[in-house]
């Protein structure tokens, strides 16, 4: 009997955390409070115990972010006891950076990307865990599980190290970095099925109930940050939706749904036809877009 | 459910590969709509029909643009019968090195050749090479078939070359047309004289070798987890076999005998564990062990020396005389090679390794018998190898040079004075570094 398809993930994915924490000095865990960041998190608490998880979290806080984002991120490392780094782009939020007014491409530059590259240059870490897969976009399926930075964080998909067998090259000059992926072979529902086997605490906005939203195309919008104003013959409505992808509030479409347990959210994943990306702004303001912000520096 | 499939595609450039993927993908609904919208606007721009399929895999904006795979693309879909991994690979020359790392993990190869030019010299190279790292189940794909009238004889013609090319694995052809879906996901009325399967049955339903459970164990040490002074434990990930608390094993390369105390995870202690878990390990005897030893039952290889095939993957050439490091299981040692190689060559190397490595022969054990190869000087993967014999002690012996015969060797090798006095020159500098 072969080691069930979860479990054969879940094996690849630990020895992945072992070999970064056995190769780096700094590694750190970029926590963005997601289902994946959520099984990340169990995935590294498997990988070390019984020793504790030996390295901090990364919280890049945009302070767009959803408020149940907020609380379930600091109850969730009070209760696991790591430590916790949350970084801003003060300087940004200050100046007034909101994405309708500078644009997404430029809010997420400054609110995402910039934040990251200053947060891991401020802390000297060498290696950085992601929870993106393989299966969420069509750049990142031809990302690495170290995926190579330079010294500005940026990608080049061109100068990609090859990957046998699970080796892992993990040798880097001074300046450089990496970021890894340990969920590179999970997909979707893989993330779905997981969260139920283990019974992982998960953010509730990922559960349907009727939540007030204005609805603009296919996206159902949260009235939660104040600059999200209606437009002419816009009103807020009531409607039972959820959200597939967590981001912040005013970029992430929730979707029509009454999906409110973990197996109802599988079924409805099975039926549908969309995948998790599609509400996210931010992957559709241009051609290429998450390639792009890959190459500035994104995960 | 028949378990996890790993896939790998390869073919020349033209012969519809990312079509095909893209098919499979969108017939067994491997892809969303959103993802089939972008497709369908932006193969208004292109000339490959209604929707290009290629479009759902070649991921950056370059291929999109030239209209070629770059990179290897992994790709997820599953049926209601089994789950695919798929690794799709680049058909260029200057991209073998994506070939060789799709098929290093995969159980089934695809090769994809065009009807109209037979197999070519790129798909004999391909099938080598998925052949070469252990592969053992090809499936052949005729594809284009629409464009020879669906002959038969073409057909019978292009499998009998490749059934050659292939000793000892075996080969299911199938005629196609990926743009069409003939015999893809269902048989085609085009095609009434095969008799099938498709591919995805074929796919679905094939047994694939996966005994690695019942191969001798072998769990290399990755981490050693001391979280407090009473605590010594050895996480690593089972490569092979099965082990059971109590068991017998010894401890590579010491060789020293104990026993399996614990198999401690996180969800409690367990009394047997199997590959390809993770756990951690724990000994009924005081012995120190650290990352890169190997905790085994039955016999294994320790030696510097072996002989191996070895995929050169760097545009920066092989130099024998230089020192590259070589990552096995969870060792890096640093380690020379008796010959050169170029880019995209495929060779049998004599490597000397610093230290001693623990391993089987690559057709015995893959994860075992694999290693990479890293230039110091960029730390890119230059290259990959497989392990074959060992070299033994008087062997290896005579395969490591001193460092004056290793100089007059590259002199002696150099085409010119000038390139003679430059290699030297190298050799030294590196010597001495």
């Amino acid at each position: 009997m072969p080691l069930d398809h979860l479990r054969a993930l879940e094996a690849e994915s630990i020895a992945i955390l072992r070999e970064v924490v056995s190769e780096f000095e700094r590694p750190v865990m970029l926590y963005s409070i997601g289902k994946d960041s959520s099984v990340l998190l169990r995935l590294a608490q498997k990988a070390f115990y019984p020793g504790p998880i030996p390295f901090p979290l990364l919280h890049v806080d945009t302070t767009y972010k959803f408020r149940e984002m907020i609380e379930f991120r600091d109850r969730s490392a009070a209760e696991l006891g790591v430590r916790l780094i949350v970084h801003t782009n003060q300087e940004a939020i200050t100046n007034g950076t909101q994405p309708f007014l500078v644009g997404t491409q430029r809010c997420c530059g400054l609110l995402k990307t910039r934040a990251l590259l200053d947060a891991l240059q401020a802390g000297g870490f060498d290696a950085a865990f992601g929870g993106a897969r393989r299966d969420e976009e069509r750049s990142r399926a031809k990302e690495r599980v170290f995926s190579l930075r330079d010294g500005k964080g940026q990608w080049d998909p061109k100068r990609q190290r090859p990957e046998l067998w699970g080796l892992l090259n993990g040798r880097i000059q001074p300046g450089e970095s990496i970021r890894v992926f340990p969920l590179s072979n999970w997909t979707e529902i893989d993330v779905w099925h997981y969260i139920h086997a283990e019974g992982i605490p998960v953010v509730p906005l990922y559960f349907a109930k009727e939540r007030e939203v204005v609805v603009r195309g296919e996206s159902l919008i949260s009235l939660e940050q104040p600059f999200v104003q209606l437009l002419p013959g816009e009103r807020p409505e009531h409607i039972m939706c959820r959200m597939r992808s967590l981001g912040c509030s005013p970029c992430t479409g929730a979707v029509r749904s009454t999906a409110d347990t973990v197996p109802k959210i599988i079924d409805e994943l099975i039926a549908v036809r969309q995948s998790e990306r599609q509400l996210r702004i931010i992957d559709h303001d241009q051609d290429g877009s998450m390639e792009l912000k890959k190459r500035e520096g994104y995960f | 459910m028949a378990g996890l499939l790993r896939i790998c595609t390869a073919g020349s450039v033209d012969d519809g590969k990312s079509t095909l993927i893209g098919r499979l993908l969108y017939d067994s609904r491997g892809v969303y709509e959103d993802q089939v919208r972008s497709v369908q606007i932006a193969s208004r721009s292109r000339s490959a029909g209604p929707i290009d399929f290629s479009l759902f895999t070649d991921g950056l904006k370059a291929e999109r643009e030239q209209g070629i795979t770059i990179d290897v693309a992994y790709r997820y879909f599953a049926t209601a019968r089994r789950k695919f991994i798929l690794a799709d690979t680049p058909g260029h020359e200057q991209y073998t090195r994506n070939m060789a790392t799709g098929a290093s993990t995969a159980d089934v190869a695809v090769l994809l050749v065009d009807a109209r030019h037979g197999v070519r010299v790129q798909s004999r190279r391909h099938a080598q090479i998925a052949r070469l790292l252990g592969i053992t189940t090809f499936v052949l794909a005729v594809n284009k078939m629409d464009l020879v009238d669906f002959d038969p004889d073409v057909f019978d013609a292009i499998r009998d070359e490749f059934e050659t090319l292939l000793p000892g694995a075996t080969l299911h052809a199938i005629p196609m047309s990926a743009l069409h879906g003939d015999n893809v996901i269902g048989l085609s009325e085009r095609t009434p004289w095969f008799e099938g399967p498709s591919l995805l049955d074929f796919l679905e339903t094939i047994e694939v070798d996966r005994n690695a459970t019942e191969k001798p164990f072998r769990f290399p040490v990755q981490l050693v987890v001391r979280p407090s002074h009473d605590f010594r434990g050895y996480a690593g990930q089972i490569h092979s076999g099965t082990v059971h608390v109590g068991d017998a094993v010894r401890v590579w390369p010491s060789g020293l005998t104990t026993a399996i105390k614990r198999i401690v995870t996180w969800d409690g202690d367990l009394d047997t564990a199997f590959s390809p878990m993770s756990v951690t390990l724990t000994l009924e005897d005081e012995i120190d062990l650290s990352r890169g030893d190997v905790i085994a039952v039955g016999d294994v290889e320790v030696d510097c020396g072996f002989e191996a095939q070895v995929v050169w993957m760097d545009e920066r050439p092989l130099n024998p005389a230089r020192v590259y490091l070589l990552k096995q299981a969870s060792r890096t040692v640093t380690a020379e090679f008796s010959r050169g190689l170029v880019l995209n060559q495929i060779g049998s190397v004599a490597v000397t390794a610093a230290k001693p490595l623990v391993f089987d022969r690559y057709v015995d054990n893959r994860t075992m018998g694999g290693f990479i190869v890293v230039d110091p000087a960029t730390n890119f993967t230059a290259g990959a190898g497989m392990i074959g014999e060992p070299m033994r002690a008087h062997a290896a012996a005579t395969a490591q040079p001193n460092a004056a015969e290793r100089l007059a060797r590259l002199a002696r090798a150099a085409p010119t004075d000038a390139h003679a006095a430059e290699a030297v020159r190298r050799a030294l500098e590196e010597m001495l570094t």
